[in-house]
């Protein structure tokens, strides 16, 4: 049954180093997604453009608006003298916070008022303004807090203990909690789909489109050789891509991997049996290459939405949670996050592994039941 | 037993039938021509025949095997070349030619003296390390020829090999196919060229999926009734339609610089066209009676398809 598969082999390899629009398909998307993903995606909130209108002027203003420098969140770059450059300054998107503080300030805080400090962000992006306000409340509260003592101290002579709660965080796995920890590997199990779904989607058509499919047709050769012939160089393709970047990401990146290599090749070998099943799949419902590409596109987007890649599966709906359980993304993003950051392994993750696993078989038998040696 | 054999072999796609209760056979060692027009069926004819599409009724045999239920017993029995160029652009001669001589199974040894003899018989062997997209169309035939008889096939079907192809690739390809004949290989072939259909031992006419003639050329040329007047004006065309004109019911056909016109009086009608060229100012040059050609006898059959008289007997 598989007596051809070597000639249907070296005969794909061949086409695939020769063409060059598929030697651009291994490569570049990896390498440049991993450094855009890398560099340019994180969703950490350092240095916000910041602009000051202090309009008191005085040391306890100027200790309030060092505090928010100090803490590197916010960066300054201007400061403003009268209110209406604040709008300014955010319609121009110069600034994403203005930190305002009120003419009397320091006269409040030292007759024991309570003293108003204004924060404006820009709320555009929902996200980058909700952590910037959260990190001004803990800058002032801190102040406050601090302010609060000082007097206690002065009215009662120093403070023996004071009750209250101190939260000790600790961000395990991800000290630093840095985003791109977290994507990194999550844009790894994205590129292999992408390029195992390309690859494939591509691989029968072509030949059908080409005319190459009805000369084939004649010959002894069996559907399976035929179709692991398309498949088994993408998957040897996709594990190359998968070293390749796990390499860039470690040695480059310093994303740490902590569990077992040898359980990430399972874990990628059981998610391209979906990935390259799916290509298949599409290639063989295709008529042309374009429509597979379509096609290929319009499942991939999807996928990646649905995976918790970027949003976490929990906040979805309900009815869209059910969906993302057909979602090979999903699995796998547990499996590489797991295997890097937490180094477990299968004792943990082999609900994940085995639902690829039924996935991948299942998809691979519908794409073989949908491809015909037939015209 | 007949090389090639159908029995009411029919194919539908919706509505339309390509190929209409299609029966013939073709003896081992033939060169069988299909002919006819763009859109007769003669490749969904050779799509049923090879085994790659499922037919709506009838059964045709390759050496006694049914190509509807031993549709894969019959591949080492057979070479087949597609009407568009079915190799790999992106190889070599070469490399295409080792393709499918491993898919075939062709054992290794044997495998480089056939390709040796091969590449001589299709003289592509200067070309052999060229990629098969940067040949010429006559050399991409040879080469598809070359790939469809790699494994010593005993039936040949090939789907009008010679489309598009210069005259002199055209003369060279059917020198190969007569030296395959020699070798017992039976060819069944699709053209639309006529000139190319006198060359086989026998033909088949297929018109809207039916097989309306079948036999030697010579044979199917006394099918003719009447003889045919070649004329010559000093405008071929223009003479061709006022003949057209003037007498709708007759078959009048334009082979190149010369009118062909069917008749059953070859004097009166010869009168008679004089007659009406000479309204428009046209000059016959010259006229005889010539024996029929096959393109003579297609072209009145096509003639009574459309409701002119009847050319058959």
């Amino acid at each position: 049954m598989f007596g051809r598969l070597k000639e249907m082999l070296i005969k794909e390899f061949i086409q695939i180093f020769r063409d060059p629009r598929t030697r651009f398909i291994i490569f570049l998307p990896p390498i440049i997604q991993l450094l855009v993903f890398g560099y340019a995606v994180t969703t950490d909130v350092k240095n916000a453009a910041t602009a000051i209108y202090d309009q008191d002027n005085s040391v306890a203003s100027r200790e309030l608006t060092s505090r928010f420098i100090r803490s590197r969140y916010f960066k300054v770059k201007e400061n403003i003298r009268e209110e209406g450059q604040i709008r300014h300054l955010i319609d121009h998107s110069r600034v994403k916070a203005v930190l305002q503080i009120n003419k009397g300030f320091e006269n409040d805080l030292r007759s024991g008022r309570t003293a108003q400090v204004q924060m404006i962000v820009d709320a555009t992006d929902s996200n980058t303004a909700g952590i910037l306000l959260d990190y001004g409340q803990r800058i002032a509260q801190e102040y406050s807090q601090e302010i609060l003592l000082d007097r206690v101290a002065r009215s009662a002579g120093p403070v023996r203990a004071i009750g209250g709660l101190d939260l000790q965080s600790r961000a395990w796995f991800n000290e630093n909690l840095e985003s791109r920890n977290f994507y990194v590997p999550g844009v790894i199990a994205i590129l292999l789909m992408l390029v195992t779904l390309m690859l494939t989607s591509m691989a029968i058509v072509r030949e059908k489109e080409m005319g190459t499919m009805e000369q084939i047709m004649v010959t002894p050769i069996s559907s399976m050789e035929f179709i692991l012939g398309k498949t088994l160089p993408f998957a040897l393709i996709g594990f190359f891509d998968m070293v390749l970047v796990v390499l860039i990401a470690w040695g480059w990146f310093d994303v740490p991997i902590r569990g077992s290599l040898g359980w990430l090749f399972l874990g990628t070998g059981l998610y391209l049996m979906s990935t390259l099943g799916m290509g298949l799949l599409i290639s063989t419902i295709s008529r042309t290459q374009q429509q597979a590409l379509m096609t290929t596109f319009f499942y991939f987007q999807p996928m990646v939405l649905l995976s918790g890649f970027m949003f976490p599966i929990e906040n979805m709906p309900e009815p869209v949670q059910w969906l993302t359980y057909l979602d090979p993304l999903r699995y796998f993003l547990v499996i590489i996050r797991g295997i890097f950051l937490k180094g477990i392994g299968p004792e943990i993750l082999w609900p994940q592994m085995l639902a690829l696993l039924v996935m991948g078989v299942s998809v691979f038998l519908l794409a073989i039941h949908r491809f015909k040696k037939y015209l | 037993m007949s090389a090639i054999r159908a029995e009411g072999l029919t194919k539908r796609f919706g509505d339309v039938t390509a190929v209409d209760q299609l029966s013939l056979e073709v003896a081992e060692g033939e060169i069988f021509g299909l002919v006819g027009p763009d859109g007769a069926g003669k490749t969904t004819t050779m799509r049923l025949l090879t085994g790659i599409m499922d037919a709506s009724s009838g059964d045709g045999w390759v050496f006694g095997r049914s190509v509807i239920r031993e549709s894969e017993a019959i591949k080492d029995d057979i070479g087949y070349m597609s009407q568009r160029f079915g190799l790999y652009h992106d190889l070599t001669v070469l490399e295409n030619i080792r393709f499918y001589a491993d898919i075939y199974g062709v054992p290794r040894r044997q495998c480089e003296q056939k390709i040796d003899e091969l590449l001589e018989l299709s003289n592509l062997a200067p070309f052999k390390d060229r990629r098969a997209g940067n040949l010429s169309g006559g050399m991409k035939q040879k080469l598809g020829l070359s790939c469809a008889l790699i494994h010593t096939p005993r039936v040949l079907f090939l789907d009008e090999p010679t489309n598009g192809v210069d005259p002199l690739y055209r003369r060279e390809f059917w020198r190969i196919l007569y030296q395959l004949q020699r070798q017992k290989v039976t060819v069944f072939v699709s053209t639309a060229y006529l000139d190319e259909a006198e060359r086989c031992f026998r033909v088949g006419f297929l018109h809207e999926g039916k097989l309306i003639a079948c036999d030697t050329p010579a044979n199917i040329k006394k099918l003719l009734n009447g003889q045919v007047l070649e004329l010559r004006f000093s405008n071929a065309r223009q003479a061709a339609a006022l003949l057209r004109e003037d007498r709708p019911e007759s078959s009048v056909g334009l082979f190149g610089d010369r009118v062909h016109m069917l008749t059953q009086d070859p004097e009166r009608d010869l009168n008679q066209a004089r007659s009406v060229v000479a309204k428009s100012h046209l000059e016959l040059l010259s006229s005889r009676v010539i024996d029929p050609g096959l393109e003579d006898v297609f072209i009145s059959v096509l003639k009574k398809d459309a409701g002119g008289t009847h050319a058959f007997e």
